[in-house]
């Protein structure tokens, strides 16, 4: 019998497939998330749009609000550590947190170093703009990925780009010759062997979710088309009017991606979404996506 | 053999390679218009809640039900366990209720808890690499299901006739016999529904 093997980490992803991961402030948002559907909610003091308006050093949430929502749900529950916090992280793992976020969302700890995440039993996920940072994020031992999109801005820009660039850098590098991909790993940053494994599978080893700016059952869909396995979704649920409402619609939305006709169903009246955030009007330091790299 | 993977949420694209693997046809399933055309119907690996809500939002409860009225099998892994079961430990109301059977959810824990293992299994000669995650177990079965494994004196497959499930996720692994077990379950049902 083994426990944390790199089979049973990602393994815990491919079953998140097709699902939604919602972001939840207390025990009362994550029943909520829970009977709307989602695969599994993450654990925070503040969601994203919050963490902005706040200001300061984000850090991870208060154990007691894992321990509140880990209680009331049986869907699993992930938490974020900051980047490079290699004791948040025992922390969390310590409380029993089945997914650890290592995220840019909050302040990161570590300018330099990422996690070592293959020394722990708790699998990880990680945000990545491009294929350079996934792959070193999966040789760190990530078991799931992410796009940064710009959280807390529900703006579904950015997210897109990440998506887009990772398909492309995908598609290229399938279409390079064995001597070619050495290059390529050099200029990417990465370790020649992940790369020949995405050379040859045409994919990445791990799954790969959209996040960062989702705020309706339209933009959860469009990540779906652009090749997203899943959607996280952060203040796009509880920052809208109707909280149940957007939440239920996106996981609709999320499982039944090219019939339009069910979106615009699931897409009336749901309220006011969050308020959204033009991302040019961020000041360069305010670009959470930037941190980690 | 056109076997069905509900396409609701989960590890669908990891059954239908295993089934195609195993020399059978796969086919991501959405609708419930889509079980006519089947043999066989896989519910996979994922979150049980999830997967039940969706079921029930979209008539599947009832519509996978008609189809295993027609002697057809169905093979449940992990939450597609819980999905099957008559009875769910702790919770008043199961979803499908077809196996005679008693499942306790997440029962050896949380995800630091998950793990892999090889496991001895009735009508599979050599054992099978069984990769748990979050996994479920069969506390208590009728006398008409079959126990086909137990890991550490507790049930993790059974077979009820033309149903099948496992605690733990046969398509996560390079292993295609008990797809194939399961396609032979499939190909027994479609002979003996010609012969009637």
């Amino acid at each position: 019998m083994e426990t944390g093997t790199s089979r049973v980490k990602r393994g815990m992803a491919e079953m998140q497939k097709g699902g939604v991961i919602m972001d939840v402030m207390n025990a009362e948002q994550a029943k909520i998330a829970e009977a709307a559907g989602a695969t599994a909610v993450m654990a925070l003091e503040r969601v994203p749009s919050d963490i902005r308006a706040a200001g300061g050093v984000a850090r991870m949430a208060d154990p007691t609000v894992l321990e509140e929502v880990m209680k009331v749900v049986s869907i699993p529950v992930m938490a974020k550590a900051r980047i490079g916090h290699y004791v948040e992280a025992r922390v969390l793992e310590a409380l029993g947190a089945d997914y650890i976020d290592e995220s840019e969302v909050l302040t990161p700890a570590d300018e330099v170093f990422h996690i070592s995440k293959r020394d722990f039993t708790v699998p990880f996920v990680c945000g990545a703009k491009d294929l350079g940072e996934a792959l070193r994020r999966i040789q760190e031992g990530a078991a799931m990925l992410r796009t940064k999109g710009e959280p807390g801005t529900g703006n579904i820009v950015e997210a897109v780009r990440h998506m887009r660039l990772i398909t492309g850098q995908i598609r290229k590098v399938q279409n390079l010759s064995k001597d070619e991909l050495y290059h390529e790993a050099k200029n990417l940053g990465v370790p020649y062997d992940l790369l020949l494994n995405v050379h040859e599978t045409g994919k990445l080893p791990v799954v790969n979710f959209a996040a960062g700016g989702v705020a309706t059952p339209s933009d959860a869909a469009l990540m779906m088309h652009l090749g997203a396995d899943g959607v996280f979704v952060g203040s796009g649920i509880f920052k809208s009017e109707y909280p149940e409402r957007f939440a239920r619609a996106i996981v609709e939305a999320t499982t039944h991606y090219t019939d339009y006709k069910l979106i615009a169903e699931v897409s009336k009246n749901l309220g006011t979404p969050m308020k959204g955030i033009e991302i040019s009007k961020l000041a360069p330091s305010e670009r959470m996506q930037d941190r980690g790299f | 053999m056109k076997i069905g993977v509900l396409a609701l949420q989960g590890a669908v694209a990891e059954h239908i390679r295993s089934i195609e693997a195993a020399g059978g046809e796969g086919i991501a399933v959405k609708r419930t218009e889509e079980l006519q055309e089947l043999d066989g119907l896989i519910i996979p690996g994922g979150e049980s809640t999830t997967i039940g809500k969706l079921m029930r939002r979209y008539g599947f409860i009832e519509a996978v039900r008609e189809f295993s009225k027609q002697g057809k099998p169905i093979f449940g892994t992990c939450a597609g366990l819980i999905v099957l079961a008559e009875r769910i430990e702790g919770q008043e109301d199961a979803h499908l209720q077809l196996m005679d059977m008693t499942v306790a959810r997440n029962a050896f824990g949380r995800q630091q808890e998950s793990f892999e293992t090889d496991l001895d299994i009735k009508g599979i000669n050599e054992p099978v690499r069984a990769v748990f995650i979050r996994a479920p177990l069969i506390k208590e079965v009728s006398p008409s299901v079959d126990i086909l494994s137990t890991y550490n004196g507790e049930i993790v497959t059974a077979r009820q006739g033309h149903l099948l499930a496992s605690s733990y996720h046969p398509e996560l692994t390079d292993d295609y016999r008990l797809h194939a077990y399961f396609l032979d379950m499939a190909k027994e049902a479609a002979a003996a529904g010609a012969k009637e």
